[in-house]
């Protein structure tokens, strides 16, 4: 008895912490959600039936998709050279995995508007050198948020495919090489599946940080590919109507629990938390 | 039958393997012969793993130089030896079912779908997995994935299979019963095994010849009886088993055989037991214990210091009277009760089962 108590103890302010800072405010969006303006679920009934809310839904999550899909193959890439490069490799990778954590995500952000931008750098450049004469739309677009968003996301990817390949076993890859398997072979039918668990879980990872993405759409994406968040925040802020936007917000909320359900329960979480 | 193509030869000439200024491996000459099973033993960190790594080429010697059937091999990749291997802790897919597992390298080969299926059923049949082939390794016993791990390394008909360790996490009737599967596995392919183990009655058990490393050295190559009985130098002797070392003097040759004094006691020695030196070997199995002097064989008088009951042989710790002391074992029905700490009494030996170290 005394042997659950005491864990209890420890981790009970935590707990107190998370309910206050998390549970709370939940609770009380929503209950906005219900009831402003007046209680119905008229605000529910506006969230999936307004084209234009509906198509930044569908907007938000092909982005996401696409930046997913992206950071994680990144990722992969660095994490391979972070885990089994040679030293001077291993140290490239990681100053290049640690450095972005140092700038903050309008700096960034705003470094992306200074290169795509049709003044940027690089339209400046091609025009110079006389690749293009008009220049190329690389920003306040969809191409420059998933652009953006990539490039924040990787680093975060990096960690958990990184943890999965150094948990690898070396002998395995020695096993098969032994029985003459080709290094692309080994890649492909060793190496790639036993790292899958940190693959699926770097996705999922950046998959629910990129549907709440705010900063980096807002800035990149012009006010043109408006994300959730930010129709969030207009809605309540802005129009002011806080019932939809808390109606919103819900929604998000239900499709990121059905999501993390659906690959708890088919992607086998066993190897995922091992 | 006979499933490995061929069994192959190898012979390490001179192998050495540095890292730095440590000599992980030096000079290591030694044939292996054609169908041999040749045990690698010595003490953690003696250079038998790199030994067996530069054997299966996962590893280049820094010196020296590997052939197979006479041909250079030194430079040639693993993946172009094609030897079975047995890593320590099985080195399994993890993600592939007892199945796939063994027949990744016949996949590899680019053989045909039926070809694989037969012999992958042959194996499973072999090694007694029927039944378990759709699992995946973390749904079986140690002992199990053990006998993947030989099947998947057996079943493609390797010339030469090595295996380090097999059996070290397994617990003592499961190694028992694996060491019977591997002896039986190396007399049905007719393959050149080597084995590594830092269990000295494993490597006794299975071998046709031990090799026993200590610090990166080869200290001796010979049969198990040989090495038990007639270990090269003292790490060979002591490494094996307890063994009584007891100081001699004046050890000199005399008729067909050689004498010795130590302390009061004239010792005579067997002419099998070498170039007299200093030290007389003997090990405890070899030594008895009585309360009377005996009439016949060498004989010291003790003084008995401890009495250890191990069921069906008892052990004394006994020191000589102003000398070493010395460990005996004795069949516990044949030890009389009034062998008690304190008591006095003599060791007696045949004077062939001494030998000079
Ligand atoms: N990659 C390495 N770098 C430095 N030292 C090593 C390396 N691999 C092995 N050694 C050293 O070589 C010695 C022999 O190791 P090993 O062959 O694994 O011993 P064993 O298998 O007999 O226990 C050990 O002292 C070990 O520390
Ligand atoms: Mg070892």
């Amino acid at each position: 008895m005394r042997d659950i108590l005491k864990p209890a103890l420890l981790v009970g302010p935590l707990l107190l912490f998370l309910a206050a800072a998390y549970v709370v405010p939940f609770l009380g969006v929503l209950s906005w959600s219900f009831t402003l303006p007046e209680p119905g679920l008229h605000n529910y009934a506006n969230a999936l039936t307004d084209e234009l809310i509906l198509s930044v839904f569908l907007r938000t999550f092909r982005i996401c998709l696409f930046v997913t899909v992206f950071a994680v193959i990144a990722a992969y890439a660095i994490a391979l050279v972070w885990v089994r490069g040679t030293p001077a490799q291993r140290l490239a990778a990681e100053v290049c995995i640690l450095i972005p954590f140092w700038i903050s995500v309008l700096t960034r952000a705003f470094g992306w508007v200074a290169l795509l931008s049709n003044r940027g750098l690089i339209n400046t450049w091609l025009t110079q050198l006389g690749v293009i004469s008009e220049p190329l739309t690389l920003v306040r677009n969809e191409f420059g948020v998933i652009l953006g968003m990539t490039h924040f996301l990787v680093p975060f990817a990096v960690f958990p495919i990184a943890s999965a390949m150094r948990s690898l076993d070396e002998r395995v890859l020695l096993a098969a090489r032994g029985m003459g398997a080709s290094r692309a072979r080994t890649f492909w039918q060793v190496f790639l599946p036993m790292t899958a668990p940190g693959v699926l879980g770097a996705a999922i990872i950046v998959f629910v940080f990129s549907l709440g993405f705010f900063i980096t759409p807002a800035i990149l994406g012009g006010g043109r590919s408006v994300m959730a968040a930010e129709l969030i925040y207009l809605r309540i802020f802005q129009s002011p109507n806080w019932g939809l936007g808390a109606a919103i917000s819900v929604l998000m909320m239900v499709v990121v629990g059905l999501l993390l359900g659906l690959l708890m329960r088919y992607a086998r979480p066993k190897s995922m938390l091992s | 039958m006979q499933i490995a193509k061929q069994a192959a030869e190898l012979t390490a000439q001179g192998i050495g393997r540095t890292y730095g200024d440590f000599h992980a491996l030096d000079d290591i000459s030694l044939t292996i012969g054609r169908g041999e099973f040749l045990t690698l033993l010595g003490p953690s960190g003696s250079g038998k793993t790199t030994f067996l790594m530069i054997l299966a080429g996962f590893d280049r010697p820094t010196s020296g130089t590997l052939f197979k059937d006479g041909a250079d091999v030194t430079r040639l990749p693993a993946e172009k030896r094609a030897f079975g291997m047995v890593f320590q802790g099985y080195a399994l897919f993890p993600h592939m079912s007892v199945e796939k597992n063994i027949a990744f390298p016949l996949q590899i080969q680019g053989q045909s779908g039926t070809q694989i299926q037969s012999r992958v059923d042959d194996m499973i049949d072999r090694v007694g997995l029927r039944g378990h082939e759709k699992k995946r390794p973390a749904d079986l016993s140690g002992g199990q994935q053990q006998r993947v791990a030989l099947a998947r390394a057996l079943v493609f008909g390797p010339s030469v299979l090595l295996l380090d360790e097999p059996f070290s996490a397994l617990d003592k009737n499961l190694r028992g019963s694996m060491q019977d599967e591997v002896r039986r596995l190396h007399q049905e392919t007719g393959t050149t095994f080597v084995f590594v183990t830092h269990d000295q009655s494993e490597a006794l058990a299975l071998s046709t010849r031990v090799a026993i490393f200590n610090q990166g050295k080869l200290q001796q190559v010979a049969s198990p009886r040989d090495i038990y009985e007639r270990p090269a130098n003292r790490f060979v002797a002591e490494f094996l088993g307890d063994i009584n070392i007891l100081p001699l003097a004046g050890a000199a040759m005399n008729g067909n055989g050689a004498v010795a004094r130590c302390g009061e006691q004239q010792i005579r020695i067997a002419s099998a037991a070498g170039a007299p030196t200093a030290h007389l070997a003997i090990r405890p199995e070899h030594m008895a214990l009585s309360t009377e002097r005996p009439a016949a064989g060498n004989v010291l008088p003790v003084t008995i210091e401890a009495v250890t009951y191990l069921g069906p042989m008892t052990r004394f710790a006994a020191r000589v009277d102003a000398g070493p002391s010395l460990v005996l074992e004795t069949p516990t029905h044949a030890t009389t009760p009034n062998l008690v700490p304190g008591s006095h009494a003599w060791v007696s030996w045949k004077e062939e089962q001494g030998y000079f170290l």
